[in-house]
């Protein structure tokens, strides 16, 4: 098979990864301090690659640099974004203040932000309570072993409500898990699919159909097969996390299916040439020639697979009642007390920012494997 | 005594005597329990606050849940212990209306606590036709006859009259149903052909989950709905709705919510279960405790996010002892809600049966059944057997009297008839109380092609 033909009628849509230089390195007049400007350049670089790139003019203006030069790119990076987040606060706050639900008021900025601090107080009391809990228990069992030597002393987990912070770290906890699944079984799928032109013709229906289908039509189905699969009288993982993480799994594969294929298929055929002369392995020409040639696609596809399995989480979690953020919005709107609305938003902020820090790692690494020494 | 056991807390002795009393703790300690954002829930909040489930050795974890039909799947799946429920749900899972599944209940959790609102424009259709105090307020109750002008209108305009309750199977389905039934309006027949419900019906009636109730009147997709607290009251606060009638004046002291647990689970794990009882008793007889005075904190702890998380007056405009059925026409309605006393807790047959009757009546069991049938199936879903031992076991422990329980009626209320039509209701006699209800089907009726044929 010529991979190259596979090339010229790709089936599948795939989202090559962004050819963008990390960071034009400015060359320095007079290095003064060779080390230190190593130090900082190196600095820079990481910088840029978690997407903190403003703070390179910065950096630049600091170190003695022309700073008319750096002007405009600070204004772009840095001074653009805040004017347009300070108008939006203001639109905001005028803009709720004159819609009135059967709720309230819609919150503006400052009830949001009220309620944000309410979430961290009750964090940190639903914490004493659970010390309270833990040396109850602790009394008790000691109790019970004066009582009977033999008792079981199991020590049980606190049983209050997770609070908003915990809901959080329910949350990436699931959809790491259902990523991870999906990305073990896209990659060696897309490999496959990108290899052989036959696989390809297999999966590539199946992949069409499935791709498209929303989160809401699949818990149905995975909440009745994990539960009538998934029996163990002592689950390692709760039930609920089981349906989360794998609802999650099956809508966040295909990106990465799709452009591991696409990433594979597209190797270029003087290094395969160079394989046969050789006379290599199948295992050592996956190892050594496919994968680092098809990297930097697989790892657009597993950010692109990270974001649609946030969006999908929040979902499922909303919709099958599972512990974590979409829970807590759906149990704040069913509460339906004045301050409900506030905690959404603050919900609705949580998971924004959330998103776009998983995209950013996500963008540095394939960064980093983008232009590593892979390559 | 060792110098030990003195230096205990009386707490501890408290529970060594459990352990002794019982020869064992419990199967299993830790525990989900599910529940829907509603004040009858209180048990289950009250004894995890108040310590009562820890007292039993048991680590209990709360759960709201988004819908009835939910909590009783994640019951059978074994994703929850146990679970607040409808007290139609057990008796439906058993007979196989929706989910078949072998589901108990030792435990009823509340009396009364439901109401019918309806929203702005039908109270303002309603409201001239009403009798009238020296005060110029509503006389209660408000019968359903009054909704006809409404209805009238509704028919000349082409619309449906819509109504919503919370599930098929829900005691507010009968309350709803009855309620209208009482003045001669036909809320419609279940068949097996029509799962909805609406085969004849005057008034459409369908489902919306608790808490949407208030949102989804505002949206007019429906013009009325039967719920339980605080959704009713906070019709009122939202300025959405208007409460027309309580089911206490319905039927008086009409059983409510009960703690549903699996067949399966309560074989395997029979000490659990009765501890579990045993800490919702206590949390019921805090909850009456003391003419009511401990309602307040009650309220508050209610209005918490992880509970009901409803602002606390709208909670305390029904827990205290009230009832505000327009903005500002409050009036005292002591036993709106009641936990504990009347025998609250006892799972009566009787209370079974009658719901059975209703199913019956409305359709949800297609057949014509004998007394036999509705004892027989009323004995395998309530469990009095385990709840008399919870009780016995604390009484033992001087943790409750003994005059707070019944231990001699063998699981049959007196027959009553505090219906809002006054009809004699013996759960003793199912199908002679079927018969002389005026709207549904009664003997060997049944729904063919959307009519009614037998008899």
């Amino acid at each position: 098979m010529s991979s190259a033909s596979s090339q010229q009628a790709p089936p599948l849509v795939a989202v090559a990864p962004p050819v963008k230089p990390v960071v034009a390195r400015p060359v320095l007049s007079q290095p003064r301090w060779p080390r230190v400007n190593t130090a900082i350049d190196a600095t820079i670089r990481a910088l840029s690659l978690v997407g903190l790139g403003f703070l390179k003019p910065i950096v630049a203006i600091c170190r003695g640099e022309d700073p008319r030069a750096h002007m405009r790119q600070l204004w772009l990076d840095l001074g653009a974004p805040v004017i347009a987040m300070t108008a939006f606060l203001l639109v905001w706050s005028q803009v709720s203040a004159g819609i009135q639900t059967s709720l309230g008021q819609i919150p503006g900025p400052v009830a949001v932000w009220q309620q944000t601090k309410a979430l961290w107080v009750d964090h940190l009391v639903q914490r004493e309570k659970a010390t309270a809990f833990y040396e109850r228990q602790e009394k008790r069992n000691a109790g019970k072993l004066a009582e009977d030597p033999a008792a079981d002393m199991t020590v049980r987990k606190y049983t209050g409500k997770p609070t908003y912070i915990d809901q959080i770290f329910v949350s990436l906890k699931t959809v790491f898990a259902g990523f991870l699944l999906a990305t073990l079984l896209a990659v060696p799928i897309g490999i496959l699919c990108g290899a052989s032109k036959t696989f390809n013709a297999m999966f590539n229906p199946l992949i069409q159909l499935f791709k498209p289908v929303s989160p809401l039509a699949w818990l149905p189905i995975v909440t009745m097969i994990v539960s009538a699969v998934y029996v163990s009288a002592d689950p390692l993982f709760d039930k609920s996390f089981v349906n989360s993480a794998v609802t999650v799994t099956l809508c966040s594969l295909w990106p990465t299916v799709i452009n591991t294929a696409v990433g594979v298929a597209s190797i270029d055929r003087d290094l395969l040439n160079v394989a046969r002369v050789l006379r290599l392995g199948k295992t050592t020409q996956l190892t050594k020639l496919v994968l680092p040639s098809a990297l930097p696609y697989i790892f657009t596809g597993m950010r692109l697979s990270l974001g649609v399995g946030w969006m999908v989480l929040i979902a499922a979690e909303m919709l099958a009642q599972n512990p974590g953020l979409g829970k807590f919005v759906w149990d704040e709107f069913q509460n339906g007390s004045s301050e409900s609305l506030s905690r959404i938003m603050v919900a609705v902020f949580t998971i924004g920012i959330i998103g776009f820090l998983l995209d950013r790692i996500m963008l540095a690494l394939q960064n980093a494997f983008t232009y590593g020494p892979t390559r | 005594m060792s110098s030990k056991r003195i230096a205990a807390s009386l707490f501890l002795l408290a529970t060594a005597m459990t352990a002794l009393g019982a020869g064992k703790g419990p199967e299993k300690e830790q525990l989900k329990l599910g529940f829907i954002k509603l004040t009858d829930m209180a048990p289950l909040a009250i004894a995890y606050e108040k310590g009562f489930f820890e007292d039993e050795g048991l680590y209990v974890t709360l759960e709201p849940q988004a819908n009835w039909k939910l909590i009783l799947d994640r019951v059978i799946t074994g994703e929850l212990d146990g679970a607040h429920m409808l007290a139609g749900q057990p008796l439906g899972a058993s007979i196989g209306i929706g989910t078949k599944a072998d589901v108990i209940t030792g435990f009823s959790m509340d009396l009364n606590g439901n109401a019918i609102t309806v929203s702005n424009e039908v109270w303002g259709l309603m409201k001239p036709t009403l009798a009238t105090d020296d005060k110029g307020l509503p006389k209660h109750p408000i019968a359903a006859s009054s909704l006809k002008p409404a209805l009238e209108k509704f028919k000349i305009a082409g619309k449906p009259f819509k109504m919503a309750m919370v599930f098929p199977v829900s005691t507010h389905n009968y309350e709803l149903r009855y309620w209208l039934a009482a003045s001669g309006i036909n809320p419609g027949f279940y068949s097996p052909a029509d799962v909805n419900g609406n085969t004849r019906a005057d008034i459409l009636l369908s489902v919306t989950p608790p808490p949407q109730m208030p949102a989804t009147l505002e949206a007019g997709t429906i013009n009325g709905y039967c719920v339980g607290e605080p959704w009713n009251q906070q019709a009122i606060v939202k300025g959405v709705g208007v409460p027309v009638i309580t089911d206490y004046e319905i039927w008086k002291n009409n059983p409510e919510k009960v703690f549903g647990v699996t067949k399966a689970w309560a074989e395997k794990n029979p000490r659990t279960h009765i501890a579990l009882l045993k800490a919702l008793i206590r949390a019921a007889m805090w909850l009456d405790d003391k003419n009511g005075a401990n309602r307040k904190e009650a309220a508050q702890i209610l209005s918490r996010p992880e509970y009901v998380g409803a602002d606390y007056r709208v909670i305390a405009n029904s827990m205290t002892g009230t009832f505000e059925y327009g903005r500002g026409d409050k009036r005292a309605l002591p036993d709106f809600n009641v936990f504990f006393r009347h025998y609250a807790n006892y799972p009566f047959y009787s209370d079974a049966i009658w719901y059975l009757t209703q199913m019956r009546r409305w359709g949800q069991i297609p057949e014509g059944k004998t007394d036999a049938w509705y004892a027989e199936t009323a004995r395998k879903v309530y469990r009095p057997d385990i709840f008399i031992e919870a009780a016995k076991e604390l009484i033992a422990e001087k943790k409750a009297n003994a005059a707070d329980f019944d231990f001699v009626s063998e699981g049959f209320r007196a027959p009553t008839s505090d219906f809002i039509d006054g009809i004699e209701y013996d759960g003793r006699k199912p199908n002679a109380y079927i018969e002389k209800l005026t709207v549904g089907l009664k003997g060997q009726q049944k729904i063919e092609s959307g009519n009614v044929v037998g008899k």
